[in-house]
Formats: structure tokens, sequence, C-alpha cells
């Protein structure tokens, strides 16, 4: 028997480096003769630049260099449109994106305007604070819902008004549905700013070496080979002379794939100029202001229904906050308008947006991206149409669920990989059961429940459901060789963020070749040893690049069962691959291990067979032809203290189906982390503005990462419906565990504190709001 | 006097002598003049607890201290853990077993704010090792892996055989739809 | 975000540190644990030309009661120390059960009692416990000593009676009478964050088991600490009835305080917690009181 690795919590390769400190992050890179940047940023939400003088910053010991748009000459260019429009009928879209330094007009605060390079860092910050910016500051426009009023200050002047983008999707026909509906609801539900706020902040490092022509970056992103592919482009260079890695990163979580930013249009531009190692390491308070943000939108929401509470057509009209550019395209608000749906039957369904620009840090993917807000419509309204037409939460649920036997499911509308939204496979019932059993939903509502109320206490359950397009395309590469030492390396063009890629990755390659997962070698985001990728997100790792790299090891397979079976002279399938040796089945000493395989595959002497290739290697790309649908319930029993709003979690549950798992350690540990961030969406985290843009949360202080204290247990079960779009089966899970939290939190609060009759529509919460919503409820009985 | 100075100071018992300006963070003394690079800068403000060192032996933010202000104490980092992948101290073993880190940024952080706890807590309570860890920061596992890594770590120490992990969660094939 | 340059001094002995002060005066600032100053030093939001080191005043540091059975520390003692401190668990239980609330165990192995003090976050647990027990604090410089009550320290937002010159050497809590009975606690949206609202209580009950002296301070609605003197002059004498207990929790909210709103909470939420929060403490308090 041979071992299996697929499917095993092994542990992970990556871990001893990181534990020993020995792994390298950005940061960590030394050159010497290296000079630091910082950047001075605009103090302005919008504002007209009059005059920066930065003379005094030139003339400060140990400045080398300071420049402005201006000293950027040709240079000077906006950064790329990443995903452009999709294919719908009569889509707005207008191209506005961020440019590497000011030159007329701030747009955020926090925008960079100048970039000092100096002998430290600490030199660099004091230069910063000689530059004289003289503004001439316009009124800001932070509300979205007044961004597209017709006296609405212009954030680009060139356009009419503050619109992104303007798209309108329908499957069938709501209007006729509203029309028979016995019973149809209609609010309006907000979603506030949150940010990534991953551990590590961003970094570029860059260096030129004049005489090799050749320029190496090291940068924080999750996607090097289309920053390499840009940085080529700008700086008039061949790919082949530019080489990014993205070595350890410190959590990613969607902003690290935005590209490019200033800084990674800047660094790499003035180690050529300057000759010599240029580092920038975005500070905590840059990270607020100046890495991407997510999450404002507002939707206007209506739903018609039977009176049993079928779903008969949604309609849905909302306002996504752009921020002051759209680089990203739509991705954010797609996913928005594609994931309400949910793990529903909705036969007509209407849904219209406007993205608009405003005075705020651009909006590009975080965890979620988008998905957690057209979850929270959803279910915010079926919870809503539960309670009115007195029917369970979870069985009006139960009752729109799309059945088994419909799948492939068509929602007849585009997703955001531009192919229709069509569900690849998915059982729901079963994982709505399992959540039930494993929170005790019966016991908890008939017993439990009944019986801490006669205490006086507050506590409330909450079960919430959620559909995830994961896996998107285009696709991912990867190469797999096996050396003439027999230790096996495999390389993909994807970034890892601490996903335990040099994990899961690995098995996939032993579970083909049948070497031990620590002998394998992996080498990810390093565009010197894999050319071809687009880079990590969209919950797609597992799928796109994990397929790539099966593919691309079974074929190694199949090279090494030829060999192996002319070397032994034995059929291919009296062959198994074991411990590192091919060997026969049944006599174990029959055997040749993979390095001399490997060895004789790339002989230095002799002829090789015509048609043959050298070495026991193979390249192979994956690109499914849409996207899998994972899904989930998540299940909570949390406490309310009605006295000082505060909230305690007693037991979380999250059920969920991401087909076929290659490492369920690993695949727990992404779910239990995005649930996490959902607690701290849901409850804690919230980016302010004031209503001149001021940013009033640009530190930990101030913006509440969940501790350990906050967050609790979790309890984690899977259901296994295998993606029938690509070989392993597999479906993405990166983002599962922070999408559905919102509402989840808004359903258990509300049946906590039943007797205030609570409508929650909106998230984040937070005690101080919570109570504001209970002494509204008080006022209205 | 914003001149610099010259310090002597013992990481992981080596003694460095350098000449530092006062307002050398201790943190950027550790990564960018020793190039012990483990220590890892979260936020600058003392929140994310990434960079805790041992001062002392004691857990401190080294972000909020002067390197000026090492001179003449004792430092450990988490290279003094292990800085050998191959041969982990038995917390960082522990973290590995029990999967208790992720992108692994906050980790050193943990490490040393949890090595003089679970010196002195042979049996910790999941309470215990909340609180005790409440000043770190981590983005990425939920912390629960972590909890679980600290009472592994903890019985490893104390020589106790360590109560069974549940690591992974329920699989089942499920019966429906699709392909 | 790099601290702008200082000049950096370390003295020894007290002396020496005082009269290092005496030649920078405004110029300088004293750095003891540094958990707040340095994090606005990074932000540059603070950068003195000049940083008076007082941590290798070793003399600074101890713990020790006095002859009427008071408690003396010395103002750089780390706040862990003080937490761990057999000797404050039983002479200052009240500061003993503070201590937990204040930050995270790396901050308070760090972070002084005379520099949390110094700071005067009006937020901060300590100042409130210091005004709560009636304690003092003794402030030295090359003109000499003085001590200066907590009723007089606490001046306005980050700002006490300390003169420029001064360094604040030894915080002093009286002795505890019998029949006392302490508590504390606070609102904070996360374990370890600055409270929203927070409340410190001591009372002491009367042989017949009437409320001879109730003190109760706020932090997290004011400049500083808040006494709320409307709230304890209303216990006195009488007994402690939860309804008594509950009208007094809402007279500090009324008439005692005059929260802020910030970010995090608005002042009507605060003042509704101080209610809350003081009729939780003092039943605790006057509970602990009759129990012990």
């Amino acid at each position: 028997m041979t071992t299996r690795y697929f499917g095993q919590p092994i542990i992970r390769n990556e871990d001893p480096v990181l534990l020993t400190g020995q792994a390298l992050f950005t940061d960590d890179v030394h050159l010497p003769g290296m000079l630091h940047v910082a950047f001075k940023r605009s103090d302005y939400a919008h504002a007209r630049i009059r005059r920066i003088d930065v003379t005094a910053a030139r003339q400060r010991p140990g400045v080398v260099a300071v420049y402005t748009a201006a000293d950027l000459g040709a240079y000077w260019k906006p950064g790329p449109l990443l995903v452009s429009p999709p294919p719908v009928k009569g889509a707005v879209f207008n191209t506005r994106t961020q440019v590497p330094l000011v030159r007329d007009k701030v747009r955020h605060v926090g925008e960079p305007i100048a970039m000092v390079v100096a002998e430290s860092r600490y030199v660099a910050e004091d230069a910063v604070e000689d530059i004289l910016v003289e503004y001439e500051p316009l009124p800001a426009v932070v509300d979205l819902e007044k961004a597209l009023a017709p006296d609405a200050p212009l954030i680009h002047e060139d356009l009419d008004q503050n619109l992104a983008a303007h798209i309108i999707q329908r499957k069938g026909n709501y209007e006729a549905a509203r029309a028979q509906a016995d019973h149809v609801i209609s609010r309006r539900l907000y979603y506030d700013h949150g940010v990534a706020a991953a551990l590590e902040n961003r970094g570029v490092v860059a260096q030129w070496d004049a005489k090799m022509r050749q320029l190496t970056v090291w940068d924080t992103t999750q996607a090097p080979v289309p920053i390499r592919n840009g940085l080529a482009a700008r700086l008039g260079l061949s790919e082949s002379q530019v080489r990014v890695i993205a070595p350890f990163i410190g959590g990613g979580f969607g902003p690290k794939i935005m590209m490019m930013y200033p800084e990674e249009m800047l660094i790499p531009w003035a180690a050529m100029q300057l000759g010599r190692p240029v580092k920038w390491i975005e500070d905590r308070r840059e990270n607020f202001m100046a890495t991407t943000h997510e999450r404002d939108q507002i939707h206007w929401a209506e739903i018609a229904l039977t009176k049993e509470g079928r779903i008969l057509g949604f309609k849905d009209f909302f306002l996504h906050d752009s921020g002051a550019y759209d680089p990203y395209g739509l991705t954010v608000p797609l996913n928005s308008q594609c994931t309400l749906l949910g793990l529903y039957d909705v036969p007509n369904y209407e849904s219209e947006f406007k993205a608009v620009f405003t005075n705020k840090m651009y909006v590009t993917p975080y965890r979620g991206a988008g998905r957690q807000h057209g979850v929270f419509v959803m279910e915010r309204m079926l919870d809503i149409a539960a309670k009115e037409l007195g029917i369970d939460r979870t069985a009006i649920r139960r009752l729109n669920f799309i059945p088994p036997d419909r799948f492939p499911y068509n929602n007849e509308i585009i997703y955001q990989d531009f192919a229709p939204l069509v569900y690849d496979s998915g059982n729901y019932e079963p994982l709505l059961d399992k959540a039930l059993e494993l929170i005790g939903y019966e016991q908890f509502v008939k017993e439990e429940q009944p019986r801490l109320r006669a205490q006086g206490r507050h506590v409330g359950i909450g079960v919430v459901t959620y559909a995830e397009g994961t896996g998107i395309g285009p696709y991912e590469g990867a190469r797999v060789q096996v050396e003439t030492t027999g230790k096996v390396n495999v390389a993909t063009g994807v970034g890892t963020q601490g996903q335990g890629h040099f994990t899961s990755y690995a098995q996939l390659v032993a579970e083909q070749l049948g070497v031990d997962v620590r002998q394998i070698r992996l080498v990810t985001g390093d565009t010197a040893e894999f050319h071809w990728g687009t880079g990590t997100f969209a919950s797609r790792g597992s799928v796109v690049a994990g397929n790539a790299i099966h593919a691309a090891a079974a074929a190694v397979r199949k090279k090494i069962l030829k060999m192996a079976s002319d070397e032994l002279e034995v059929a291919e399938e009296d062959l198994e691959l074991v411990d590192g040796k091919v060997r026969v089945k049944g006599v174990p000493e029959a055997a040749i291990d993979l390095g001399t395989l490997a060895a004789k595959a790339n002989p230095l002497r002799g002829a090789v067979k015509p048609g043959t290739e050298p070495g026991l290697e193979a390249t192979a790309y994956f690109g499914p032809e849409r996207g899998a649908t994972a899904s989930g319930v998540h299940a909570i029993i949390l406490e309310v203290d009605p006295e000082t709003a505060m909230v305690t979690i007693h037991k979380y549950v999250v059920v969920h189906d991401c087909g076929k798992v290659i490492n369920p350690l690993i695949l727990d540990g992404q779910i239990r982390g995005g649930v996490a961030q959902g607690i701290g969406n849901a409850f804690y985290e919230k980016v302010i503005y004031d209503q001149n843009g001021q940013l009033l949360t640009a530190s930990f202080m101030d913006y509440l990462i969940p501790t350990a204290m906050e967050v609790p247990s979790i309890a984690v079960a899977h259901l296994e419906t295998p993606s029938p779009l690509n070989p392993l089966g597999t479906k993405g899970a990166g983002e599962a565990g922070a999408i559905p939290v919102g509402p989840l939190f808004a359903q258990a609060i509300e049946d906590a504190l039943s007797e205030y009759n609570l409508e929650i529509l909106e998230i984040p919460l937070s005690p101080n709001r919570l109570f504001e919503l209970m002494q509204e409820a008080r006022a209205r009985s | 006097m914003t001149t610099s100075l010259p310090i002597r100071v013992t990481v992981n018992g080596r003694v460095y002598e350098r000449t530092v300006e006062p307002r050398l963070l201790l943190s950027d003394f550790l990564r960018h003049e020793l190039e012990l690079t483990g220590t890892h800068v979260g936020c600058e403000h003392g929140v994310c607890g990434a960079c805790t060192i041992l001062f002392d032996g004691a857990p401190v933010r080294s972000c909020l201290l002067f390197a000026v202000q090492a001179h003449g104490h004792e430092l450990m980092t988490v290279e003094g853990l292990s800085s050998d992948p191959n041969h982990l101290h038995p917390l960082q073993q522990a973290f590995h077993e029990a999967h208790g880190l992720q992108c692994g940024f906050c980790t050193p952080g943990f490490l040393m704010t949890l090595l003089p706890f679970v010196q002195s807590h042979p049996d910790p309570t999941e309470e215990q090792i909340r609180l005790a860890i409440s000043g770190n920061l981590c983005r990425c596992t939920g912390y629960e892996n972590i909890v679980a890594a600290v009472k592994l770590a903890a019985a490893k120490l104390s020589g106790r055989p360590a109560a069974h992990l549940a690591l992974t969660g329920h699989h089942a094939p499920s019966q429906g739809g699709g392909a | 975000m790099k601290p702008a340059p200082f000049a950096y001094y370390a003295p020894h002995t007290l002396e020496e540190a005082t009269g290092l002060l005496a030649d920078h005066g405004y110029e300088a600032k004293l750095l003891a644990g540094g958990q707040s100053l340095i994090p606005t030093m990074n932000f540059r939001l603070a950068q003195p030309a000049v940083l008076i080191d007082l941590n290798p005043v070793a003399e600074l540091a101890y713990i020790r009661t006095d002859a009427d059975g008071g408690l003396c520390i010395g103002a750089m003692t780390r706040q862990a120390q003080v937490e761990h401190s057999r000797l404050v668990a039983e002479a200052a239980p009240l500061l003993h059960e503070a201590m937990p609330l204040v930050a995270h165990p790396p901050i308070r192995n760090r972070g002084t009692i005379g520099g949390s003090l110094a700071h005067a976050d009006p937020a901060s647990e300590l100042p409130a416990v210091l005004l709560t027990l009636g304690g003092r604090v003794q402030a030295q410089s090359r003109r000499g000593v003085r001590t200066i009550a907590a009723d007089d320290l606490f001046v306005g937002i980050f700002t006490t009676s300390l003169e420029p010159d001064e360094i604040l050497t030894e915080v002093q809590f009286p002795p505890v009478p019998p029949r006392s009975g302490f508590a504390v606690t606070e609102v904070a949206r996360r374990h370890g964050d600055y409270a929203l609202v927070g409340v410190a209580a001591w009372v002491v009950l009367a042989a017949d088991g009437r409320c001879q002296q109730a003190r109760l301070s706020f932090f997290g609605v004011g400049e500083g600490p808040v006494f709320a003197h409307r709230a304890c002059a209303l216990l006195q004498g009488q007994r402690p009835e939860p309804a008594l207990i509950a009208e007094a929790a809402q007279v500090a909210a009324t008439a005692d305080v005059d929260p802020q709103s910030d970010i995090h909470a608005s002042a009507a939420y605060r003042r509704h917690l101080v209610a809350v929060l003081g009729r939780r403490v003092l039943t605790t308090a006057f509970a602990r009181a009759a129990g012990g």
C-alpha cells in the first residue's frame, strides 16, 4: 500500500524557518549601500496643490534625493487598470487609476506627493517634515449618497459626475414576480469601511545591477508575475531583465494583490536612477492611509415571496464606494451582486449598482471581496421575511435551497471572472443539518434559551448560509522536476502569504511521485523560477495552481513510469512509486530510485531517443472554464449584556463544503482565521473618515483587531461535494470564514434581545451602536 | 548629545558592542544593526506585539525601547530559542505540531511572550493562555491553534504527556448534487 | 514611524536626575516605562529635545509599607511588579485588582506606576485608583521634596500639577481601615484597551452597617479621573440598599460626570455606562465590606 498524502493533515513544511526567525520577509532584505525611502503624503482628502517646496529637504544631511511628480518626467503616468469592466450590456465604466506622485490635485488623505531617499529611514522621515506643500483645500466627497448629487464637488473633473461605474444585471422578470407575490419587503442596508490590516505592512526593495542590466525587486505582493510585467513595460526593460521576488509575506488578504501601488512604481525607478539599492517599508500609519480599503456599500433591497416563504424574486440597487480611483475594476461590487443569491433558488433577480468616486483610499478586494455585502443583504432579508411570515429562520432557508438535482445551476448573470454565474455542484441541506446538530439548535431553542432567559440572561442563536464563487481563472502553471539528488523541485507563479502552499502543493506532488512531502522543495513567487501566472486571489490557490501542479506532477509520474519500465523491463502497470523509488509491485528489491532515473534521463554522453525530452521534468497549466462554488453554514450562540451592550460569544460552528480537501489541518486554520476577521468586521473594526475626509482610525489603538480574548474556539466540520470543473475536485476556501459573520451577529443579537424587537440593518456594529439601536427601539415601543 | 552613544548589549548570550543614535528603536537595532531579523515590526506603537523580545527575562515590546536603553542588559530574541530549523525548541515544535502559525509574521512575538509563561505554567488553563497572549495580534489563525500550541508546549516542557489534540474537523463525503 | 532626534541622558541617581531636569526644564521629557511616551514619539506627535531616562535610577524601584501600615511604591516600580506583589495585594487590594486591567502583560513588564500617574491619561485606571484611595505622590526637584494629594495632582487632560523640574518619585496609599470594601471595573472595546468607562470604588461600613465612607472615581469620562462627589455624599451615613446604590450611580451619571463623545463611544452611552458600572461596582464593594 502506498502512502497517501492527499487529504492528510500534514504539518507544514514552511514552519521551521518561520519559527526560528530564518524566513526572509521583504524588510529582512539588507543590501550594501541600501537607501531608505519615506513619503510626504497628503494631509488633505481633496485639495489642489499650489506649490511644493523640497529645498530644505534636499539640503538635509543624509538625504540623497527628493522627487516630486515634476521630477519623474516621462516616467509619470497613471497605474494600469487591472480588471476591465464585465461584458454586461449597457455597462458604464470610467477608468481613473492612481498616479505615482500627485501632480496637481490630491484625492485622498495619504496620497503620495513627494518621495525622499536618504541614508536611513530616520533621516528620510526628518526630511519629510522639511517639505512644504501649499494646498488649496477643496470640499471633500465622503458621504456615499451625496457623491452623486448634482452639486457634489468633482473628484475627477473631466467627468461630469463622480460616477465610476453603472451596471444592471437581470435574471427572469422581477416586476412580474413581484406582481404575483403575497409578500414584499424592502429595506435599506448599510455595510461600512474596513481594512485588511495584515500584520506585515507593505514593502518594496529594489536593486539595479548596472553591469548585468538586471533589476531585482523584493515586493510584498500577492502577484509577482504581473508586477514583473508591469515594471518591465514601465521601465523600458525586457521581462527577462526584471526579477520580482515575493518572499515570505506576513499576510495578504487581498490588498497586496492591488497593483501597481505608487510605491511599486517608484522604488525600482529610484534604484535605477541612483544606482543604489532602495528600500521602502510601509509603516502602520501609512498602511491605514495608503493600502487599499474595502466595504462601503448602501443597498436598497426588495424581496418578493409567497406566503409560505418561497422566494419569487429579489431586487437590489446599491451604491458602491470606489474611493478615489478604480484600478481594480468592478470585482468587488460584482461579487456583491452575484454572491447575494447565495444557496437559494431565486427565479427572478434584478440588480443594479453604481460605483462612485469619493475622497477616500481606493477600494480593492479584501478577504471576501464584496461577497460579505451580498450575503448580508440576502440573509438579513430572509430573517425579516421569516419574522414577518411567522416561519422559522432555518426553515425559510431550507425551503429556498437549490436542490441537489438542479446542478449545474445557472444564475443567468455574469460573475467577476466574466463567465456566467453557474454553480458547479452543491448539496446544501446536509450542511444546514450538520450545523444545526453541532450548535445544538433544537436543544438551545427549546430548553437552554428559555431557561437562561428565565434567569434574566440574554442569549441568542444565529444560523446563516453563504455561497462563495472561488477558484476562478484565467490560469496558473507549475513546473515539477526530479533532481538527480532524488529531491523534487516545484515552481509556480502564485505568491503565498501563509496559506500553507509549501505543504499542500507538496502533498499533491508527493501523491503522484511517492516522495516524502519534506523532500519537496517548493518555490512560489519568484519570477526567475516561473515565468507565468496571475496571482493569489479569489480563493483560487488550491484550485487553479493546485490543479496545475497536480497535472505537472502527473506528467512527471508518467515519464518516470515509462523510463523505469524500460530500465526494469517490466510493464508500467506493474510498477509503483514509493519512498522515492520506482519498484516492481510485490518485489520491493526490484527498484530504482528517482535520483538515479533522473540522472539517466539527463545523460552526459550518448544519445536520447528521438522525441524524448531530457530530465524528469514537466510544466503544466490549468485554467478552469469558470469558478467553483463553495458553500457553508455558520452558527453562533452569543450573549448580550443589555446594560453595557457588550457581546460574548459562547459557541461558534462552521460547516463548510469546498469539495475535495487537500490538507484538513490547513483548511481548518484558513476557516478559523477567516472567522476571526469576520468577527472583527462584525463588531470591532471600523474605518472612520470625518466629514472632511480625515482618517480618524489610523492606528491599532483605534482600529480594533480582535485578540485571543474576543475570538472564541470555533468548531469546524466539512462536507465534500467535489467540483466537476477540475481533476482534483477542489473548491477554494480562503475567504469562507470571513464572509457571513456580519449577518450572523445581527441575527443572533436580535434573537438575544428579542424583547427589544431590533432590526439590525448595518455592519459593523459596536457596543455604542448597539446601545443606540436599543435606545431607539425603546423609544419606538 | 543627539550624537551617537556606545552601547554594550548581550543578545542570545552573545555580547555586541555598537555605537548608536539615541533615537534608534531597539527593534531596528536588532533587525538592521545586528541583522537578527526574526524579530518583526508590525505597528511601532506597542499594540501588535510582533516585536516582543525578552529584556532581562521579561517580555517587552522592542519598538517601545530605544537601543541605548538596552545598554548593559540581556536580551533574547526568537533566534535565541533556536535559529536552526532542524532543531526546534519545544515551544517552537509545539507551534509546528499544532499548526499555530500561518503567515508566521506575528509568531516570533508570540513565542517570546510565551516562553516565560510556559516555563512558569506547567498546566495552564485556556483562560490563562488567552490572557497571556491578549497583547499579541494574529491576523491569520483565529488564535485557536495558538492556544492549542501553548498547551502542547507546556506539556512538553513539564514532561507531561500531551493531552490528545483534536486538530482536524470532521470530514464526510457528501451524497449530493453536481458532477 | 521613527522618532525625531533628541539628546539622551541616563542618570543613575535621583540627584543626578533632578539636576538634569533642572538644567533642561521645559525642553526635557522624563522617560519612565515609555509605553505611552515612545508611541507618541514614534508618531512624531511628541518631539522632546531632551530625554532623561529614569530607568537606571535604581533607588526609585521599591514596594514597602510605612509605620502606620500605608503602602509606598517607588515611581519606577514596574506595573508587573505591583501586580504580583503580595504586599500590594494585602495593603492596597484595589490597586491589586486594577493592575490586570492595565493594558497587557508585556506592557506592564515595562510600564511603571509613576509613569502612568504622571502621564495622567483620563481613560487610564491608576489615576482613578489613586484618587479613590485618597493617595498621594511625592515630587522631588533640586528645590526640594513635596507631597501632592491625588485631589491636587490631576488637573486636566494629560496634565498634572507637577512642575517642569519635578520628578514624581513615590506613590503613597493610606492604610486600609476595617470593614473596607473595594471594587474596580470597566468597559473596554477589547480586553486591555483603554476603558470607554471605568470606575473604582472604596467603601467603609460603620459597625451598624451604614455607609461610613464611600469613595468613587470614574475614568474615561472627563479630563482626568472624576471623583463622584455627589454620589458619594448621597451614600454617606445611609444603609447601602440596592435602591440607594442605584440612585447614587444615577446621580453620578447625571451630576458628577460630563463625558465627551469620540469615535468609540458617544457621551450618552458613556453616561449610561457610568450609571450601570457605578451601581455594579458599589454593589460589589459594599458586599465585600460587609463580608470581610
